[in-house]
C-alpha cells in the first residue's frame, strides 16, 4: 500500500437488520460503515431501504456480534437431533381424528 | 496449507449446492478469487456512476432528472452491497478502495468509454445494464452466500435501470431524424464494448473453469454473451434500431444468433489502461476519496466527543 493509506480514516462497521413488514421478524441485510449509531441508521436506510424494503431497522456494531462456529455445527446442534418426541409426527392419533383436517 | 481432505469436503459441499458462508472453511484460492471478483464488481458499480453522473445537470426534463438521480444512487447502493459482501472475506473497505485507487485492482472496462450525447444514457440503461442483468442473475446463484445475496438485491433494482433506458431509447428512435440519428450513433458506439463486458472467449479465460468448478459462476462468458445477444436482437428490432454487426444472423441449427468477430485488441488495450476515459475515471475517484478524508475525520471526531459527553 502507498503512504496515504496510513493517514486515512475508516468508520466502524455496523451490521444492518430490517423488518420487511408489520409483524415479520427482522432479517440481516448487510453492513454499513458509519461514525456513530445515528449515522449508521441513516446510511442503512439509504443503502438497504430505498424502496420500502423495511419498516424498521436495527444497527449493531459488527464487533459486538457473537456467532456459533461452523466447525462445531455438528456437536453444537446435536442436542436437537435425538429428540424426535419434540415433533408432532412422533405421536399417533386415532384414524378418525386424523382424517379431519 | 489446505489439505486434500478439506478440499474434497469443500467440493462436496459445492456439488451438493450448499452455500458457503463467511466463517466456513474455504480454500485460500477460493477466498482470493472471490475478493478479486467481488471487489472488481464493487469498483465497477462505483465507477459506473461517473459516465451517467456526467449528464445529471443536462437531462432534457425534470422527470428524466429524477430517474437518473435515482438510478445513479442505486449504483452507489450496489457498490456498497458488494463492498459489504467482500469485507466478510476478511479484507477492510479501506484496503479494497485503496487497492483500486493506488493499486492494480480492475473494474469493468465498459466505464472507460465517454458518454458523448444524452442518447448514451439511454443506451447504457438498455445495453450495459441489460448485460449486467444477465451476468448478475447468474451470480445471484453463486456459491458464496454474501455474494449471491448482494446480487439478488442488485437484480431487483437493475430491471428498473434497463427499462428506463430502453423506454427512452425507443422514444428517441421514434423521434425527429436528428434524434433517430443520435440514438443509432450511440448504439453503434456501445454495442461492441457491451459484448466485451462478458469477458474474453472461454478459450482465453483462464479463471473460468475454476470459478465454475467452485460454483462462483454457473455459466461461461460465451454462454452469457450468447444469451444476451439472443434477447437484444429482438429488442433492437422492436424499436427500429440496427445493431452494428452485418454478420448478425439467426442460426437455425443452434437456435441462436451468430455474430461477427469482437474487436479484442481494443478490449485488451482498454483493460490495460489505454481506453478513452481510464485516466479521467481514476482521477475522479482519487479526488473524491482524498478530498472526502476531512469529512470522515470530522464525523469520527464528532462521534468521539459525543460519546465522551454522554459518559460524563
Amino acid at each position: 500500500m502507498t503512504e496515504s493509506s496510513t493517514n486515512t480514516t475508516e468508520w466502524p462497521l455496523w451490521e444492518v437488520f430490517y423488518q420487511p413488514s408489520d409483524g415479520k421478524p427482522f432479517e440481516h441485510a448487510g453492513s454499513v460503515h458509519a461514525p456513530d449509531a445515528e449515522m449508521a441508521l441513516l446510511n442503512a436506510r439509504d443503502t438497504y431501504a430505498r424502496r420500502n424494503e423495511g419498516i424498521a431497522i436495527w444497527v449493531v456494531p459488527s464487533d459486538q456480534i457473537t456467532a456459533s462456529s461452523p466447525e462445531d455445527r455438528g456437536a453444537f446442534f446435536d442436542p436437537a437431533n435425538d429428540k424426535a418426541y419434540r415433533h408432532p409426527q412422533f405421536y399417533s392419533v386415532p384414524r378418525a381424528v386424523k382424517k379431519r383436517k | 496449507m489446505d489439505t486434500q481432505k478439506q478440499l474434497d469436503d469443500f467440493q462436496k459441499r459445492i456439488d451438493n449446492g450448499e452455500k458457503i458462508e463467511p466463517k466456513d472453511w474455504m480454500p485460500e484460492r477460493y477466498r482470493k478469487q472471490l475478493i478479486r471478483m467481488m471487489s472488481q464488481h464493487a469498483h465497477s458499480e462505483i465507477v459506473g456512476m461517473l459516465p451517467e453522473g456526467n449528464w445529471i445537470t443536462r437531462v432534457p426534463s425534470l422527470k428524466r432528472k429524477m430517474v437518473l438521480l435515482a438510478k445513479v444512487q442505486d449504483e452507489a447502493g450496489h457498490g456498497l452491497y458488494l463492498y459489504s459482501g467482500t469485507e466478510t472475506l476478511g479484507v477492510t473497505r479501506k484496503e479494497l478502495i485503496e487497492d483500486y485507487i493506488y493499486g492494480n485492482a480492475k473494474y469493468s472496462s465498459i466505464f472507460n468509454y465517454p458518454t458523448l450525447t444524452y442518447a448514451d444514457i439511454c443506451v447504457i440503461g438498455w445495453l450495459v445494464d441489460g448485460a449486467a442483468i444477465v451476468n448478475q442473475t447468474m451470480l445471484a446463484k453463486s456459491s458464496y452466500g454474501p455474494y449471491a445475496r448482494a446480487n439478488l438485491r442488485i437484480c431487483k433494482e437493475e430491471s428498473f435501470h434497463k427499462k428506463q433506458g430502453y423506454e427512452m431509447l425507443a422514444k428517441m428512435a421514434n423521434g425527429t431524424p436528428e434524434q433517430r440519428k443520435m440514438a443509432q450513433d450511440a448504439v453503434n458506439r456501445w454495442w461492441w464494448p457491451t459484448l466485451m463486458m462478458f469477458g474474453p472467449h472461454d478459450s482465453d479465460s483462464p479463471n473460468s473453469a475454476e470459478l465454475i468448478k467452485w460454483g462462483v459462476k454457473t455459466k461461461t462468458n460465451d454462454e452469457l454473451r450468447r444469451h444476451f445477444v439472443d434477447r437484444t436482437v429482438m429488442e433492437a428490432e422492436a424499436i427500429g434500431i440496427t445493431l452494428p454487426d452485418p454478420e448478425l444472423s439467426y442460426n437455425e441449427e443452434t437456435g441462436h444468433w451468430d455474430f461477427g468477430a469482437i474487436p479484442w485488441d481494443e478490449f485488451w488495450s482498454v483493460v490495460k489502461g489505454d481506453g478513452p476515459m481510464n485516466l479521467e475515471r481514476i482521477k475522479a475517484r482519487k479526488i473524491a476519496y482524498e478530498e472526502g478524508e476531512w469529512v470522515r475525520k470530522a464525523a469520527k471526531e464528532y462521534a468521539r466527543k459525543r460519546k465522551l459527553e454522554k459518559a460524563s
